[in-house]
């Protein structure tokens, strides 16, 4: 068990965000009362408390807002905060990348994967 | 309702262990309380407010009472995280200005190295069932590289550096020389941090805390008890506190909580950042540090590199001594949690108690600031002003 498919059961809330991803599909809450979007994905606004919400597919673009590679572990890997085109900034992994190329301000797009096998995770990598 | 003045800090005690793996949690609790009375001068039957944190076991306050056979009738188990304890005395301030209870007891305890848990580069299991859980836990989060991210990005804004950063540890290393219970005696240099290696760029083991068992406890009582005890008086000037998250997906990484609890402290204190003769700040990490001197008004935003450099924390030598026990980066972080102890020093420095080498001449009002949680996603600062009468 994973610790995403052990949390899933506990938040229905953001079942279909999930179910998205491994069709390759990224997608953001975003509410209609107010226009924003907003992370992580909430039936409630928080920005402006309305219920009326909905998904949206995200572009997929982003930048990188800070990050940091941990190094003593077996497979060093990159956390990062990433700026999406629509807004928010959202917590991920930038994979698929040179751990030594990754810079903050740089451009990332969104790739589905996860560094277990078999999970669905919204990752990045540069572009 | 203001709390300046009404409320004395009479008893501190840190627990002497590092290491305690023939003991249990609930004893390492009653073992700080009693130390904390003895330093008061009181006893159990005299404590009728109780508060702890998160690392009490059991539901809030109930088995630690229990547990102690404390009667109480006034109990406040707030948790967030680490600087819990610090708020808990701007909590036991306010309760004894209401008249909600007279003599308030404050403890901490944990044994995270004996039992393994803890280590900052290990995944964090927080609660599943928390909201963020999916949406962080699986990516890696663990403690090091949350509080390296706050590094990286203030580093890309400001232009602080690796040095600087280092500087936080070589003041706190001076200090724990000097102190027989740090768990770090030895006096590092910056080149010696940088050279240590990087657990999470820009990070390296030198720019974290240690991990300790033990604990700590306060005694926070009305003024005419703490006048009717026989130790140096220490009256509670200010406190507040505050909370920062991720705002929704818009983040900042490159401030706390502690822009919001430290000008609400002062205002209540009715003093400024240059009145202050010393301060305890939460140093979990170097960048911590420099983060909080920045929100609490000591330097200005982004300068905290440049005003932690050369040695300006260092007792006797700079312009604000910090952390004269050697802090959690060389004295003590007992369960993971710094607060308990950056009360407990600046108690020290006020009484004029701490040591010789690092006592700070005529600390007549001090400062001890926390953060609790991750700076990096959710936390809660609060800050307390204290003065020696
Ligand atoms: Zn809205």
């Amino acid at each position: 068990m994973s610790l995403l498919s052990e949390s899933l059961p506990f938040h229905p809330e953001v079942q279909e965000f999930w179910n998205a991803l491994p069709q390759g599909r990224f997608l953001l809450r975003a509410c209609r009362a107010c226009g924003r979007a907003h992370w992580y994905p909430r039936a409630i606004c928080p920005h402006c408390a309305s219920s009326d919400t909905e998904w949206r597919e995200a572009s997929g673009r982003g930048t990188i807002y800070t990050y940091s590679i941990m190094r003593r572990v077996s497979e060093p890997f990159a956390i990062a905060y990433v700026t999406l085109a629509e807004g928010p900034t959202i917590m991920t992994n930038i994979v698929e990348s040179a751990l030594e190329e990754i810079a903050i301000g740089k451009a990332v797009a969104f790739v589905v994967g996860g560094r277990k096998n078999g999970e669905y995770l919204p990752l990045f990598k540069l572009v | 309702m203001s709390i300046n003045g009404r409320a004395y800090i009479v008893g501190a005690f840190e627990h002497p262990t590092r290491k305690a793996p023939d003991k249990s949690l609930a004893q390492l609790h009653a073992e700080v309380a009693r130390g904390a009375l003895e330093d008061a001068g009181l006893a159990p039957r005299d404590i009728d407010g109780y508060f702890c944190g998160g690392d009490a076991p059991g539901t809030g306050p109930l088995s630690l009472l229990d547990y102690m056979n404390l009667k109480v009738r006034h109990a406040d188990s707030t948790n967030v995280g680490g600087s819990s304890y610090i708020l808990h005395v701007g909590h036991a301030a306010e309760a004894i200005a209401a008249g909600k209870c007279d003599i308030a007891l404050i403890t901490l305890a944990g044994r995270p190295r004996s039992t393994g848990s803890g280590k900052g580069n290990l995944q964090r299991t927080d609660n599943p069932v928390q909201p963020d859980f999916p949406f962080e836990q699986p990516f890696g989060l663990a403690t090091v590289n949350i509080y390296a991210m706050c590094a990286a990005r203030h580093m890309y804004e400001f232009g602080t550096t690796s040095e600087q950063l280092a500087w936080v540890k070589v003041a706190a290393s001076h200090h724990a020389q000097h102190n027989p219970g740090a768990m770090l005696r030895e006096v590092v240099t910056v080149a010696d941090v940088v050279g240590s290696p990087v657990i999470a760029d820009p990070l390296h083991r030198l720019d974290c805390c240690v991990i300790s068992d033990g604990g700590g406890a306060v005694i926070v009582a009305r003024p005419e008890i703490a006048r009717s005890l026989k130790r140096p008086l220490v009256r509670v000037r200010g406190a507040a506190e505050a909370v920062k998250h991720q705002n929704a997906g818009d983040i900042d990484l490159t401030c706390s909580a502690g822009s919001f609890s430290g000008p609400a402290a002062f205002a209540e204190a009715g003093v400024g950042p240059a009145d202050i003769k010393y301060v305890s700040l939460y140093d979990s990490f170097t960048i911590t540090v420099v983060i909080q001197l920045e929100d609490l008004g000591f330097c200005p935003r982004g300068k905290g590199g440049a005003f932690v450099a050369d040695g300006n924390l260092i007792s006797g030598q700079g312009r604000l001594p910090f952390n004269t026990d050697g802090g959690g980066l060389c004295n003590n972080h007992p369960f993971n949690r710094g607060g308990m102890t950056k009360i407990i020093e600046a108690v020290r420095q006020l009484r004029g108690e701490a040591h010789p080498a690092v006592q700070v001449p005529n600390c007549d009002l001090a400062l001890a600031h926390g953060t609790g949680g991750l700076l990096g996603t959710r936390h809660g600062s609060a800050t307390l002003i204290m003065e020696r009468e």
